[in-house]
Formats: structure tokens, sequence, C-alpha cells
């Protein structure tokens, strides 16, 4: 249950981006979830709804988007999918993979009057 | 009107992380985060490599658990530094917690700070403590499907101690299992069978953690 943890940092950041832009509302926040990360959508959606009820950001919609996990090899340089968890290049078999995507948390995008 | 705003969520306790990070470079300290799920043996495993290093490694423990005492009270009898946190809820440590408990520590006369985190397989992955590695241990009555039910601690960790094998006979699990699946998840992971019961396999966790004090405290003083 770090989900409520995760929502409070959410908050806070929204609430030093809203003060920023003058934003009096906030009507959405789109947001990426990596694959790798350990956060429940539906769980994080109760959490925010929770906390920001009677605030500024109350009723605002949380959009959140599964991004898949991604690896480059550092053998071959390919980019794939990694399916399953399973960090080992299709091409060549090698185990040497950055992680390019799907592992972090990250706000990308919110709505507000 | 739609803002654009690229931020990581987590930033917050990533930057007091660093900062807690820095502070254990200056010193020269080396820090690991241990994480299981409950009742996997982590007080126990400490309580082991506190007497097996006693003599090379000058070792302090911070103990993460929601409530109580327990644990530090084990750890303190074995006279070394030792400071308890309980969060009073949270299920894991985050980076603020930890710099609380530095003034309770002298960083001078340590060459090893473990961090023992709340049992939980899940949370705890995702906080960043100021550690140098993660280290976590499965015990086999846990069954040998945890790595493809949580693979993100598994991909986080550094090393795998997988405790309790004198139990082995006595349950439905296969440790190749839990080690090819470990592996594939994290190909570079290291990985320990140990009995903290028995003592079995511990030595060759001892000898790893020593050289690996040794060479990174050596790398810190080189900087």
């Amino acid at each position: 249950m770090h989900e409520m943890s995760i929502a409070q940092s959410l908050i806070d950041i929204l609430k030093e981006e809203m003060a920023k832009h003058g934003a009096g509302t906030l009507r959405s926040v789109r947001l990426h979830i990596g694959q790798l990360s350990a956060i429940v959508p539906d769980s994080l959606s109760f959490c925010f709804e929770v906390m920001t009820s009677d605030t500024e950001m109350e009723g605002a919609k949380l959009i959140i988007e599964t991004i898949p996990l991604k690896g480059t090899c550092r053998e071959c340089r390919l980019t794939f999918e990694i399916k399953d968890y399973t960090f080992e290049c299709p091409e060549c078999n090698s185990t040497e993979i950055d992680t390019i995507a799907g592992q972090n948390l990250s706000i990308v995008e919110m709505e507000v009057e | 009107m739609k803002i654009s705003v690229v931020k990581n969520i987590l930033e917050a306790n990533d930057r007091i992380a660093q900062e807690n990070r820095a502070i254990f470079d200056e010193k020269g300290l080396v820090v690991f985060n241990l994480m299981s799920s409950p009742g996997a043996g982590k007080t126990s495993l400490l309580e082991k490599t506190i007497d097996g290093l006693k003599d090379h490694i000058r070792m302090g423990v911070i103990e993460g658990d929601i409530q109580s005492s327990h644990d530090a009270e084990r750890i303190a009898q074995k006279g070394i530094p030792v400071v308890q946190i309980n969060t009073g809820g949270a299920c894991h440590l985050d980076g603020n917690m930890i710099r609380d408990t530095f003034k309770d520590f002298d960083f001078d006369d340590l060459d090893l700070l473990v961090v023992e985190n709340v049992g939980n397989l899940v949370c705890p992955a995702e906080f960043q403590v100021g550690e140098d590695f993660k280290v976590m241990i499965l015990s086999v009555t846990e069954g040998a499907d945890k790595p493809s039910k949580y693979p993100l601690m598994f991909h986080e960790s550094k090393v795998l101690l997988i405790n309790k094998t004198d139990l082995l006979p006595y349950v439905d699990c296969d440790i190749e299992v839990i080690k090819k699946e470990a592996l594939r998840i994290n190909p570079r992971m290291t990985l320990f069978e140990i009995s903290c019961k028995t003592g079995e396999g511990l030595d060759a966790w001892y000898s790893w953690l020593k050289e690996t004090v040794e060479n990174r405290r050596a790398d810190l003083k080189g900087k």
C-alpha cells in the first residue's frame, strides 16, 4: 500500500505546478507508470481521490497509462520490448540489457483552469 | 489549459536519497538496503553476519518496522549501534526517515550501515534511501513463484540470499526454479543459498560482503 505515499508526492508536485501557473482548479492529470513499477493504478486513483477531497484538486481525473518495459542490448544495440520480465536480448541472447522505458513513475501533463 | 510537465513523481524522495548517499560517501561508509517479506530472516541474517564479521567490519543497523522495537533489541544485544524506526503504518522506509537517524550514529566509527527495511516484497523496492546496493532474502517456504510475482525487487537487488535451505526436504519448493527465475529477471544478481538456522552457506556470504565493503571503501578513499 505505498500508493498513499505516491499519491502524496504526486499532490505535492501538482500543488507546486498549479501555484506556478496561477491555476485554481485541476481538471485532469496524465501519468505514465512503468510496467516494472509496483504500482496498482486503481489503488493510486483511490488514494488520490480520498486525499484531494475538499481541496482545489477535488474531482480531478487521473489518466494512467502503463508504459511497457523496453530495453537496449549493449552487445548488438537492438531495442526491444522486454516481455515477461526476461532481461535477455531476443537477437543475440546477451543479458547486458539497459532498461530504457517502463521503470519510472512520471507526471506528463496536467489540465488546469 | 493544458500544461506539459515531465516530472518523476518520486523526485522528492530520490533527491533526499542522493543527499544521504553523498554523506555516506564522504564518510567512507558502505550502505545496503536489506529487503524481504516478513519472516524471511532479515534480522536473523544480521545477527549471524554481525558475529561472522565482527573482527573485520564495524557495522551499524537501522531497523525499520511498522511497530515495536523487537528487532532493534535483538541487534543491540550484539553490542553494535542500532536505531529503530517505527513507520507507524507505512509499508516501507524512505530517504527522510533514514536522514532522521543520522544524529544517533557516529559514522566515523562505522564501515558498514545496514538498513533493514519493513518486511514487504513490494513497496520498499520503489523507494531509495541512499544505499550503495540492495540485498534481498527469499526463504524457501515462500515458494519458487515469487520472482515472477514480484519482479521489481528481484530486478533491483544486487544480491539474493535464499534462506531456510534446511527446510527444503519438507516444503514443495524447487530451489533451482528460484535461481533460474531470479536470474531471468536480473541476470547480474549474485545468489547465495543459506540457512541462518544451521549456518550452512553463510561463509560464502560473509566473504562476499567483506570483499565488497573493502573494495567500496577503497574506492571512496581514492576519490
